[in-house]
């Protein structure tokens, strides 16, 4: 049996190559690297363009991309038979998903397809250096716990989650040497059985809580819907930020599911990150642990939260919040 | 189409709304120890796949079988299930089901399903409580060569296809799928139904249907550890400082502004 070498990140595309696929090649160029091997970007879609030159840009030595009319938009049961097809043919020793909707489908596919396991949500993966093999490291129990996982089974097939990895600086000249290898792989429709009906967007007005430099989240104590588009609002719109929320104020309707921050909503890493009425359950400290700096305002002086801040102040919202705004009106 | 055919994968775990600080790991043994305060719970997102099976089973009828791998499970915990209104309770139950991950856990599940034999939907949570993986529901459809949707916060059956709504980060796709198909729901589908008091009683005078591996057709070495095809190295808890300045001032609200001096000070707004 052939040997399985290399490192295969299955890209993304947003128009453009996707964040979360530039970090996945920067962290593949580093396991690539350790094992003085090569790192190929699989992107699929129905036009590539440019995306292929920035994922060499970004590290890969190889892209194969596999363009089709049937690949315009994402649907697991198509892109899954070019990514089993490619899997088998390139025999890779790892494979890199992005913790995405579209890689929490793949990978765990493609795994049993594989007949491997695989690390989902990964954090950290470093190569062992006397076994070779992928040391994946991911949260467990809610974010309680974080868990080290090694698999003999090759491929080792891991997801990661966005902003856990940084992309390497991008390098313009070295998309003339890449190898770009267009490559056919023919549909199989009859194997299709989901449809995608429409897709609904549920904008959210001002800044994409993803960019935001600065986030103004709300908790369960915030007791409505009411404070998210009036005090929170007014702070977030101060700072040009944008208003977030821990997962009960989501699952009650209080707020958009797209404002949801935490383990199974969002994964933000804003420069500020105001956590109000969050009392700092392991689910949402892993969706805004990343932050650079955490403030909260809690009535709980023993609210998990505090212990993830730099700054605190103990005390109701409803009265600290009106007198933070005006104070930063003040001095801004 | 009467008579939809459902079953319900769900997990007991540790409750994981208990506060962090109860939740120790045994380095030594690489397992996460609760203490006695911490109750054992059906996994949120099971509740959420229960709760879309019980809404389908409202309007069309059918029947739920509610299927749950483990060892030790706790009858009036998981009982649950039954006293909410699924018709019946399946275990897979043995110490030789203890520590599997995603690849043993989704074989045994798959064999009892291929027991029960007759399924149109089979729903899970989009990842359990303790071990976050998200990967049961996929593996289950990957081997039965069925599709699956994930993500799901909306399901009607409409003959022999479901119409879904699945989320993704900015909105929710609509989907259409054939069945028999896997779906894994997430907790926008709304909480789990408060069980009615005829329905405890009903569920009380009800025995859940134990099988072990033999009754499924599979050797003790195809399940649980033995079956494992990934290994758990290390389990750690890292180590946080507590490092946070709490701003004081005469009241909340001069605490308030002291805040925003503070941070415009650290030059951080």
């Amino acid at each position: 049996m052939a040997e399985n070498k290399g490192v295969l990140v299955c890209g993304e595309i947003d128009s453009k190559l996707a964040s979360i696929t530039t970090e996945l090649l920067g962290c593949g160029r580093k396991l690539a690297d350790d094992l003085k091997e090569d790192l190929s970007c699989l992107l699929v879609g129905d036009k590539i363009g440019d995306a292929a030159k920035e994922a060499i840009a970004f590290g890969a030595d190889k892209v194969y991309t596999v363009e089709d009319p049937l690949l315009k938009q994402y649907q697991a049961d198509s892109f899954i038979q070019v990514v089993e097809k490619v899997a088998k043919d390139t025999l890779p020793r790892i494979v890199l998903f992005g913790q995405t909707s579209m890689g929490r489908e793949l990978a765990p596919r493609l795994a049993f397809r594989l007949g491997v396991c695989l690390s989902t949500d990964c954090l950290d993966l470093t190569i062992d250096p006397n076994t070779k093999l992928l040391r994946q490291t991911r949260p467990v129990y809610g974010g309680n716990a974080q868990a080290i996982f090694v698999s003999e089974f090759m491929p080792q097939v891991v997801t990661v989650r966005p902003k856990a990895m940084s992309p390497i600086e991008r390098d313009a000249l070295k998309q003339v040497q890449g190898n770009i290898i267009p490559t056919r792989i023919s549909i199989d429709t009859t194997k299709v059985r989901t449809k995608v009906l429409e897709t609904v967007k549920e904008e959210v007005v001002g800044v994409k809580l993803e960019d935001a430099p600065v986030i103004v989240s709300g908790g369960r104590g915030m007791r409505g819907p009411e404070p998210f588009k009036t005090i929170l609002k007014e702070l977030a719109d101060l700072l040009h930020g944008a208003v977030g929320a821990s997962r009960p104020p989501a699952d009650n309707g209080w707020v958009p599911e797209a404002t949801h921050v935490g383990l199974t909503g969002k994964i933000v890493a804003p420069d500020v990150y105001i956590a109000v009425a969050i009392s700092g359950a392991s689910q949402h400290i892993a969706g805004c642990s990343g932050s650079k700096h955490i403030i909260a305002i809690n009535k709980d002086p023993e609210a998990n939260i505090f212990k993830e801040a730099e700054f605190g102040v103990v005390g109701k919202w409803e009265e600290i919040l009106p007198a933070f705004t005006n104070k930063l009106k003040e001095l801004l | 189409m009467p008579g939809i055919n459902m079953i319900v994968c769900s997990k007991q775990v540790p409750d994981p709304e208990a506060p962090p600080s109860l939740f120790k790991v045994d380095t030594v043994a690489n397992k996460m120890v609760t203490g006695p305060e911490v109750k054992p719970v059906i996994s949120q997102y099971d509740e959420f796949a229960l709760e879309a099976a019980l809404r389908i089973k409202d309007k069309l009828g059918g029947k739920i079988t509610a299927l749950s791998l483990g060892n030790k499970i706790v009858r009036d915990v998981i009982k649950k299930a039954l006293a909410v209104g699924a018709d019946d309770l399946i275990l897979l139950e043995d110490e030789a089901f203890d520590g599997g991950d995603s690849w043993s856990t989704a074989h045994a599940l798959v064999a009892a399903i291929k027991k029960i034999g007759q399924y149109d939907l089979i729903l899970c949570g989009r990842q359990s409580s303790d071990w976050d993986a998200g990967q049961i529901g996929l593996g289950i459809a990957e081997i039965l060569g069925i599709p699956a949707v994930t993500l799901v916060r909306k399901v009607e059956v409409t003959d022999r296809k479901a119409k879904v709504e699945r989320v993704i980060p900015d909105g929710y796709e609509k989907i259409e799928v054939t069945l028999p198909a896997v779906i894994t729901v997430t907790s926008e589908l709304g909480a789990l139904r408060y069980a009615t008091l005829k329905g405890i009683m009903a569920a009380a005078k009800k025995q859940p249907i134990v099988w072990k591996p033999a009754d499924i057709g599979l050797e003790s070495s195809q399940v649980g550890a033995a079956g494992r095809r990934i290994k758990l190295t290390k389990l750690f808890q890292p180590v946080k400082e507590a490092k946070c300045e709490v701003i004081e001032g005469e009241t909340a609200a001069e605490a308030g502004a002291n805040l925003a001096m503070r941070l415009r000070q650290a030059k951080l707004l």
